[in-house]
C-alpha cells in the first residue's frame, strides 16, 4: 500500500538555522531572513531519504516528516 | 630533556601508556564536540562550510570521543596496576583509588553517556526532553577537563599547553554563544559568562595549589611516576 509523506516545519519551534535546506534544496527554499520555505508538501519516494535526513539535521526538530495511508 | 629521560626510563607499560594517551585524546575530541555543539547552538553559518556540516562534524566527533573514552575506561580497569574495578568505573565515588579524580571521571563519563544515548533518541524523545539533557554536556566537559589536571601527564608542559588551549577554546565559544543567545536575559548571560570564566580561575588556583598533594584516597604508591621525581616510586625500570 503507497503511504504518502508530507513535510511540516512548525514555524514556533524553527530558528531559522537553513539546514533543512543544504540538505533538501529539491523541496525547501529560504526566505529573505533564512526561514523555510516549502516549494511542496509531498515528499517523492525518491527523496524519501533526503527528506529523513533534513529532518534529523534540523537542530530544534522543528521539520517533521508526517506519514499517512492513502 | 629530563622528562623526557625519565619517561623513557619508566619502563614499558603499555597499558598504562594506553590508558593516558587514550585519555588525552578523548579529551581533544570532546573539547572539539564541545566546540562544534556550541557552534551550531549558536548558529554559527561560516560562508565556505555548509551548517549541516558542523552539525554532522559535531555528532560524528561525539562518537569518536566516546570510543576512545571506552578505550581509556578498558585500559584503566585493565591494567593490574590500578586498582579501579568496572562498579567503579560505572558509579561514582566507590572506588578508593585516587577517590577523588576518579569520582569525577565516572560522574563525566556518566553524564556523557546520557548526552548521547538520548542524542541516539532524539527524533523519538522530543525536543525538550533531548536538550534537558544535552545540557549536562556543559558540565560534563569542565569535570572531565578537572579530572585529567592532576595525571602523571599534566606535569608536562606541552601537557599543560594542551589543556589550556581547550580550556581557552571552550571559554571563548562559550562567550561567543551567550553574546549570540542576546539580546534580553541579559542578567542569566552575565552569569553564565561568569560561571564560564571561573572555570579556568579555579582551575589555575588549583594547579598551583599542587593538586597531587591532595590527600583523600588510598595512597597512590604504584602509580605516581612522575617526572622530575626520583624514580624511587615507579613501579617497573626506574632506575636500572
Ligand atoms: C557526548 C557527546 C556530545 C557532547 C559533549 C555534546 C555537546 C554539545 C554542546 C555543548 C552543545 C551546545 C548546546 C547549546 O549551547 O545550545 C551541543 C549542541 C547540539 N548537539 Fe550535541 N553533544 C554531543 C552529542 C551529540 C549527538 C550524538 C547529537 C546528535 C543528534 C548532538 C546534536 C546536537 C545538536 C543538534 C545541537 C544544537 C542544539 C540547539 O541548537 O539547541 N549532540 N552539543
Ligand atoms: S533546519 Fe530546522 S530550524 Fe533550521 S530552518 Fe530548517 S526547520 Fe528551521
Amino acid at each position: 500500500m503507497p503511504k504518502r509523506h508530507s513535510l511540516r516545519v512548525d514555524p514556533i519551534s524553527c530558528d531559522g538555522h537553513g539546514l533543512c535546506a543544504e540538505l533538501l534544496p529539491e523541496l525547501i527554499g529560504l526566505d529573505e531572513w533564512g526561514y523555510p520555505v516549502l516549494r511542496a508538501t509531498e515528499v517523492p519516494g525518491t527523496l524519501l531519504d533526503h527528506a529523513r535526513r533534513a529532518v534529523a539535521a534540523c537542530p530544534v526538530l522543528a521539520l517533521r516528516l508526517d506519514r499517512a495511508s492513502r | 630533556m629530563t622528562g623526557i629521560m625519565q619517561f623513557a626510563a619508566s619502563g614499558p607499560r603499555p597499558l598504562w601508556y594506553a590508558t593516558r594517551a587514550s585519555g588525552t585524546i578523548a579529551l581533544l575530541l570532546l573539547t572539539a564536540t564541545a566546540v562544534l555543539g556550541i557552534a551550531v547552538g549558536g548558529r554559527y553559518a561560516p560562508q565556505r562550510i555548509a551548517r549541516f556540516e558542523i552539525s554532522a562534524l559535531h555528532r560524528n566527533l561525539s562518537v569518536l570521543t566516546l570510543a576512545f573514552l571506552g578505550l581509556h575506561i578498558v585500559t584503566t580497569i585493565a591494567d593490574p596496576l590500578v586498582p579501579v574495578s568496572w562498579w567503579a568505573a560505572a558509579v561514582p565515588f566507590v572506588s578508593s583509588y585516587r577517590a577523588p579524580w576518579l569520582g569525577l571521571a565516572t560522574v563525566a563519563s556518566d553524564m556523557l553517556l546520557a548526552v548521547a544515548v538520548t542524542s541516539a533518541v532524539r527524533l523519538r524523545l522530543g525536543r525538550r526532553r533531548w536538550k534537558a539533557v544535552h545540557w549536562l554536556a556543559y558540565a560534563a566537559w569542565p569535570v572531565a577537563l578537572v579530572h585529567a589536571t592532576p595525571g602523571t601527564d599534566a606535569r608536562l608542559p606541552l601537557q599543560l599547553g594542551l589543556y589550556t588551549g581547550c580550556l581557552a577554546a571552550v571559554v571563548t565559544v562559550v562567550c561567543w554563544r551567550l553574546y549570540r543567545a542576546g539580546p534580553g536575559r541579559v542578567a542569566a548571560r552575565l552569569s553564565a559568562a561568569l560561571t564560564a570564566l571561573a572555570v579556568p580561575a579555579a582551575l589555575g588556583g588549583f594547579l598551583f595549589s599542587g593538586p597531587t598533594h591532595a590527600r583523600g584516597g588510598a595512597p597512590a604508591t604504584p602509580l605516581t611516576v612522575r617526572y622530575g621525581q626520583s624514580s624511587a616510586r615507579a613501579p617497573h625500570g626506574g632506575s636500572p
